[in-house]
């Protein structure tokens, strides 16, 4: 197992990029330590599927190297990799039953019956898949397929990588939750580098220690989940991270303080030296917008009950402020007033955080 | 409105639909929610007339539809997998069921217009299908749905196949949609948190049966058995056994609590206590909240910044706590956690809720 980097990685599915706009991936610097739980979190076509393909072997980088520890392996093909995929539409061989669905990769590298018995045991033993060894695989839930095409990468002992292609997005949500929490648990028992690639911003924040957020083709941040959700570097990783996402409210700033309807908003950050023609905003999240006695004058428009949570639509002015209250907390009707959290509220210059700390 | 007489559907030996009435809520968003295989689709499938009952009558405001097949019908469907005519443009297909109801060309121009305003399609019009995003392409589906003004629309899980943070946007363009027309909506989703945003009422189905039908919230808040509480809570609800032994309710040895309110009437014996990971909270150091306190050992703990996901073990049995912002745990500590029973459920034996 190693270390797996990629360095200056650009790729474009056309012969003669000319224009930003043709680059599928764009000057890409990642580095995956041994061992960690990964997520790459973005929209369709953010590029994610592209470097997942990229590392697996599928394709071939326009420029920039794919290293695994001190072996440079772009000119490898996939199957010369040892990497195991796992991907949206489980593979599983229907008319095998689950032990020969398992043993399959380890027959195929010559490994010897007793020792694919055991590791086939071991492995069943690590997604509860013990008691349904003899069935055929035919007959299993779309969860339970999901736990073979698992087991089949986990089984094989060679794995530098095990690469998740959105794995759960055919599975229903009551499910979806216990196969993610088998999934983080896994990750937790064996030490295996895991680059899970997903859409979905609850999959990949509960997943992994380290989520790589893209868009259009480009990194924008790499962090814990929680320094995602405390302090996005960039207004998209604010919205796209969060459940609503972040507020976003162009705001004036003069003074090295920024405003809001005229108003003095105290922020975390203090605004960059230069912000002369560029575009500012406050980003605060819904979790950190509180009603106020006193603070900025806003209209309550619409009061949404998620079940746990009470998601709160204001209006100030034309701008829309949400804020995210617990079950049964009471919201003022009409007229009322909104304070956001100092320590949570950032100013963004053109889209990225200022990064002089207040 | 459409309402469904004890409606049942069996196909050869199967049952798919068991005795079913149900009166839509007129003018209103109405949501079946449920797992594959629970029987949404087959639900919507007999209220669009594309299926017919094994027995039983489809009723609308006193017009017996049992047998009308769906051309004859005021129905409008958008599915799961999005349908447009891949040779139309986006205009011809958001216009083709004005076409063929042979509508004047005037009239034509001015619904496609209106509803690609309000979904947002009005730049992509002479474009085709395959040249729009998913979303676009679902979108187009939608307004071929809404230009037709149908009495009754179903919507088969149509945001399911898009990406999390356009399902989002979505979710919250639709009841707008839909408000202020008189038409009554049929949402399918397998998804908790969708049925309780999109508001109105919701239906929940387990195994061919409703098992309930209200409000979102009545139902959410006061579900009438431990399978409707199962279907409408994501992440799922904490379930255990608990003996009510004469003033006290018992989880174990060492975790009870007093039997209050409408617990105190309830015969002694054994019952079910269901309680949502929400309302099961770490302990905080020196805080003093409400419920029972207990010690588990931590499993698995997902931290998000928003929220934290904690499973933990209690006699053998593994719970999950979730709670907002960060908490940090590790793996294998022993860790206090509150069980908030003033919002427990307490369900029968055989599954009825009998106290909350």
């Amino acid at each position: 197992m190693a270390r797996l980097r990629l360095e200056g990685v650009r790729h474009s599915y056309r012969a003669q990029p000319a224009q930003d706009a043709d680059w599928a991936l764009k000057d890409v610097d990642l580095e995956f330590e041994d061992g960690g739980a990964y997520a790459l979190l973005g929209p369709s076509g953010c590029g994610k599927t592209t470097l997942l393909n990229l590392v697996s072997g599928l394709l071939h980088p326009t420029q920039g190297r794919v290293r695994f520890g001190d072996a440079d392996v772009t000119e490898l093909p996939t199957d010369r990799r040892n990497i195991a995929q796992v991907f949206q539409f489980p593979v599983v061989y229907d008319t095998m039953t689950v032990f020969d669905n398992l043993a399959f990769p380890l027959r195929n590298r010559g490994m010897a019956p007793d020792a694919v018995r055991s590791r086939v045991q071991e492995v069943a033993a690590l997604l509860d898949l013990e008691g349904m060894l003899g069935q055929r695989a035919a007959g299993l839930t779309a969860d339970g397929k999901q736990k073979i095409s698992l087991g089949r990468g986990l089984a094989r002992p060679d794995v530098n990588v095990l690469m998740l292609d959105e794995p759960l997005t055919v599975i229903d949500p009551h499910l979806k939750w216990r196969l993610r929490s088998k999934l983080k648990e896994l990750h937790q028992r064996v030490a295996l580098t895991m680059i899970y690639v997903t859409h979905d911003q609850t999959e990949a924040m509960t997943f992994a220690d380290r989520v790589v957020v893209m868009h259009e083709g480009a990194v924008v941040q790499v962090g814990t989940p929680v320094d995602l959700f405390e302090r996005p570097r960039h207004t998209f990783v604010g919205h796209f991270i969060g459940s609503p996402g972040m507020n976003v409210m162009p705001c004036q700033v003069d003074g090295g303080v920024a405003r809001l309807g005229g108003r003095a908003v105290p922020t975390a950050n203090r605004p960059d030296a230069s912000l002369a023609g560029r575009r500012t905003d406050l980003g605060v999240r819904p979790e950190f917008v509180r009603f106020a006695d006193d603070g900025i004058p806003v209209r309550v428009a619409r009061v949404s009950d998620a079940g746990r949570h009470q998601i709160v639509e204001a209006h100030h002015g034309d701008q829309v402020i949400r804020l995210l209250l617990r079950e049964g907390e009471s919201v003022p009707a009409g007229a009322a007033h909104v304070a956001f959290d100092p320590a949570y509220t950032h100013l963004y210059a053109d889209g990225w955080i200022c990064e002089a700390r207040a | 409105m459409l309402a469904l007489d004890k409606v049942v559907r069996r196909v050869g030996s199967q049952t798919h639909i068991h005795e079913t009435s149900l009166a839509l809520q007129a003018g209103a968003f109405n949501t079946l929610l449920g797992t594959t295989l629970a029987g949404k689709t087959t639900l919507m499938q007999l209220m669009a007339g594309l299926i017919a009952p094994s027995s039983g009558r489809l009723r609308a405001d006193g017009r017996d539809l049992t047998g009308v097949p769906v051309q004859k019908r005021n129905v409008a469907m958008v599915f799961q997998q999005f349908i447009n005519y891949p040779n139309f443009s986006v205009f011809e297909n958001i216009a083709s069921p004005l076409r063929v109801a042979r509508l004047a060309d005037a009239e034509v121009r001015r619904r496609v217009l209106h509803i690609s305003e309000l979904l947002q399609l009005t730049p992509f019009l002479e474009r085709r299908p395959a040249e729009l995003s998913g979303g676009q392409q679902q979108r187009t589906a939608l307004a071929r749905a809404l230009v037709k003004d149908a009495a009754l629309v179903l919507l088969d899980e149509p945001l399911a196949n898009l990406d999390y943070k356009l399902r989002e946007s979505l979710r919250e363009e639709l009841p707008r949609l839909f408000s202020g027309r008189d038409c009554t909506v049929v949402y399918a989703t397998s998804e908790p948190g969708e049925a309780l945003l999109l508001g109105g009422h919701t239906a929940t189905l387990h195994e061919g049966r409703v098992t309930q039908f209200g409000p979102n919230g009545s139902v959410y808040r006061e579900p009438v058995d431990l399978v409707t509480a199962r279907v409408f809570s994501d992440p799922p609800i904490n379930t255990a056994r608990v003996v009510k032994a004469g003033a006290e309710m018992r989880l174990s040895e060492s975790v009870r609590w007093p039997a209050s309110g409408p617990l105190a009437s309830l015969a002694d014996g054994p019952y079910l206590v269901g309680l949502r990971p929400h309302h099961v909270l770490p302990q905080r150091s020196g805080g003093e909240g409400a419920g029972v306190g207990v010690e588990g050992k931590v499993l698995i703990a997902e931290i998000n910044g928003s929220e934290s996901t904690v499973h933990f073990e209690l006699d053998g049995q593994t719970w999950v706590s979730l709670s907002h912002g960060v908490h940090a745990f590790r793996v294998g500590e022993a860790a206090r956690f509150r069980l908030d029973v003033s919002r427990a459920f307490y369900f029968a034996p055989e599954g009825r809720r009998v106290a909350s």
